[in-house]
């Protein structure tokens, strides 16, 4: 059984010039203990699918359709007090800046021994002791002295560490990181990835990991899901996606992306933008940008289908013969 | 003229920065400073910086946030009065200048692309106001027909339309910004270009887009760019010589392709350990510890020492300078040494 399951999932935003899809019919799942990245570019609706999994959409946002499916009991509908609980014990959270997340008026301990205290039943000293140990594996030098210490006192680096410790300290089996690196430093994004993929892997843990930066996708993940517009372009294993890529979207995207290793004389360049979610064109979203659009793009929405590898893909490249084809269109 | 005087215009750089430094006084205010008996403070955000531009190159800086990248840069533009050192553009000493006439006919040979597309253009005026800002400025042109002429031409360059003159700032994309923004950077038919963290901002798709240009650009016009950057695999793509920074230093300076086959200082080797990337290698990281100290109160000797695996005393007592190594410039006293494995 699959850890999480998200069918059909919707999210809109209603606004003064009528409602907004965010996130349109997206479906995926997590098996327990992997890491499925999320990527694509901004605005593609990755943090919303996310934020719409542990029910944190601010409103007048909401989930307008389908189901999250958590060790196969539903969460999409259950009262909010109830999903308070199954977050923090059943899915840990990692936000892009630490900030949103630990309180700056009380000491790092303190809020290690809450949470744990709120989630699992440990005594006091427990708690305290737990809590140390989490800053120590962590990284945090000097944990005994430093757990009485406040947010301000520590570094960008070492707050994203606490914020780590803190999503897993009540033991999830799953955590949500959107963007956990994008404010850190270089050298230090590495060790920040490290250290969080190493917690996982201890623990068992299964991470849904947002971030723009594919490297990272690269080495971290066991599956890659690529986002465009509000809904799943591509999704597969890792390789696949990121050397095999079955959608043209994601092929460009791979282009585009210089190497480290070597050099090319030209990036492969998808020409336009992500079109905003007020204007999106129909058809396949894509197919303005597309380098491979024919007809069937401009007039009939692709949904995820297999391709000749274990990639699904939206596109009409990908659909079964012609019979077939003349079926979809009618239906 | 001689075949060799050819060679010696050809070979004299454009750009020539000369241990150029910049201090920064971020003491607490005086009457605090003598009730609290503080010290001043003086930070040292660029600590002697050398380099060289050849006309038509791209020479990139790269290093971690705040080792002083837009500070070189807001220095070598002239936004910033250096602290110490010299820069020569074109072989004239840009601080030497005795008019004004003199100072503006260099400056508009000089212009800079900054990272946030949206903080750099002005949201009250119309994209061709903003483009020919430097035209009018400098009066390269009077005649309002032929601004308009000259806005046109910049628009199509950058890939826009010249109907896109009539319209806002928000009215465009991020990747369309910056287009808009090298245009007007491009106004003034400068031959170098500052670019700071020019695609930081912007999603990978848009990035490959205004680097593309920007090569483009370079080819068609033979501009010369010192290019800013934090990711070393957008400087690789676009650089010809690469200086590599830390705490207000250059501790390795070298062509691009050296520099990525055999990078020689211990900071330029973590730095490439520590980016994933596409390769799927599966190779392992050995990510370093230990975090960019303070440049209020640098490490003394080498700034790197605290996190260097390779330190010793002498690292912890001597400022290590740059040196000749093969056809890179190193300042590590374990590559001086031969320590390095
Ligand atoms: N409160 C809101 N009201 C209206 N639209 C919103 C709201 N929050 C998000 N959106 C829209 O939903 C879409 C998806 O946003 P989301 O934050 O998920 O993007 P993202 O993929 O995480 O992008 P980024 O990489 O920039 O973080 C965007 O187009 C955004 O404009
Ligand atoms: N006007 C200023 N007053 C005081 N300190 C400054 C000023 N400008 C820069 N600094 C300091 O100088 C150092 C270098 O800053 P700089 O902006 O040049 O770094 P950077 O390499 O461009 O970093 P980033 O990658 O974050 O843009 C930093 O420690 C910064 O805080
Ligand atoms: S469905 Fe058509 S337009 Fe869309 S990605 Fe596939 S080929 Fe391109
Ligand atoms: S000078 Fe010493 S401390 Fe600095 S990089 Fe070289 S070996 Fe390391
Ligand atoms: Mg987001
Ligand atoms: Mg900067």
């Amino acid at each position: 059984m699959p850890l999480l399951e998200v069918k059909n999932l919707r999210v809109e935003f209603p606004t003064r010039r009528g409602t907004l899809t965010a996130v349109d019919d997206v479906s995926f799942h997590i098996d327990p203990g992997e890491v499925l990245g999320v990527v694509g570019e901004s605005g593609a609706g990755k943090s919303i699918t996310g934020a719409a999994i542990i029910r944190l959409i601010e409103p007048p946002g909401r989930i307008a359709g389908g189901q999250v499916i958590l060790n196969g009991r539903r969460i999409d509908n259950i009262p909010l007090d109830e999903m308070r609980h199954v977050r923090g014990k059943q899915i840990g959270a990692i936000f892009q800046d630490p900030l949103t997340t630990l309180n700056p008026l009380y000491s790092i301990g303190r809020q290690l021994v809450e949470t744990m205290q709120t989630h699992l039943a440990l005594s006091d000293r427990e708690a305290r002791a737990r809590a140390i140990r989490w800053l120590e594996e962590v990284g945090i030098p000097g944990a005994a002295q430093r757990v009485d210490a406040y947010p301000h006192q520590f570094s960008g680096g070492m707050r994203q560490r606490v914020v780590i410790a803190l999503a897993l300290c009540a033991e999830p089996n799953l955590v949500i990181a959107d963007e956990p690196t994008t404010a850190l430093d270089v050298s230090i994004q590495a060790q920040v990835i490290a250290l969080l993929k190493r917690l996982c892997r201890e623990h068992g843990t299964a991470i849904m990991l947002v971030t723009h930066d594919m490297g990272v996708i690269a080495e971290t993940a066991d599956r890659v899901a690529v986002m465009y517009a509000g809904r799943i372009a591509e999704i597969g294993p890792v390789r696949d996606v990121v050397k095999h890529a079955r959608h043209p979207y994601t092929e460009g995207l791979m282009g585009s992306i210089p190497a480290l290793t070597h050099k090319v004389a030209r990036l492969t360049q998808i020409e336009g933008a992500m079109p905003r979610l007020t204007d999106i064109p129909p058809g396949c979203a894509f197919h303005p940008r597309c380098p491979k659009v024919f007809e069937r793009c401009r007039v009939e929405r692709p949904d995820l289908m297999p391709t000749d590898g274990p990639n699904l893909a939206a596109c009409w490249l990908h659909a079964p013969a012609r019979g077939a084809r003349e079926v979809g269109h009618a239906a | 003229m001689p075949p060799d005087a050819t060679a010696i215009v050809q070979a004299k750089a454009l750009v020539e920065v000369e241990d150029l430094a910049r201090d920064f006084d971020v003491s607490k205010p005086w009457l605090y400073r003598v009730l609290q008996g503080d010290r001043k403070r003086i930070l040292k955000a660029v600590a002697g910086v050398s380099f060289d531009i050849p006309r038509g190159t791209t020479l990139s800086l790269v290093g971690e946030s705040g080792c002083g990248k837009t500070t070189v840069a807001r220095l070598v533009v002239g936004l910033y009065p250096p602290s110490r050192g010299r820069i020569r553009f074109d072989g004239v000493d840009m601080a030497g200048l005795a008019s004004r006439a003199e100072a503006e006919s260099l400056r508009k040979r000089i212009n800079m692309i900054f990272q946030d597309p949206y903080a750099s253009l002005n949201p009250r005026w119309r994209v061709r106001d903003i483009i020919a800002e430097p035209i009018r400025a400098f009066r390269l042109l009077t005649d309002e027909k032929a601004i308009q002429e000259r806005v046109a031409e910049l628009l199509t360059q950058v890939k826009l339309s010249p109907k896109d003159g009539e319209k806002y700032p928000h009215e465009f994309s991020g990747g369309q910004r910056q287009r808009i923004s090298i245009a007007r950077a491009l106004s003034s038919t400068p031959e170098f270009l500052v670019c700071d963290e020019p695609t930081s901002a912007l999603d990978v798709s848009v990035q490959a887009q205004i680097l593309n240009l920007m090569k483009d650009l370079q080819a068609e016009m033979g501009l010369t760019y010192l290019f800013i950057s934090h990711n070393l695999a957008v400087v690789r793509h676009m650089s010809d010589r690469i200086g590599v920074m830390y705490l207000g230093r250059i501790v390795e300076l070298a062509p691009g392709e050296t520099l990525f086959a055999t990078p020689r200082h211990p900071y330029t080797r973590m730095l490439l350990d520590a980016i994933p990337d596409l390769d799927m290698t599966g190779r392992a990281r050995t990510p370093v510890g230990g975090e960019v100290p303070s440049p209020i109160d640098p490490p003394p000797g080498c700034a790197f020492h605290p996190r260097c695996p390779l330190a010793n005393a002498r690292c912890r007592a001597e400022v290590p300078q740059l040196r000749p190594v093969a056809d890179a410039q190193v300042a590590c006293h374990a590559v001086e040494e031969g320590r390095t494995a």
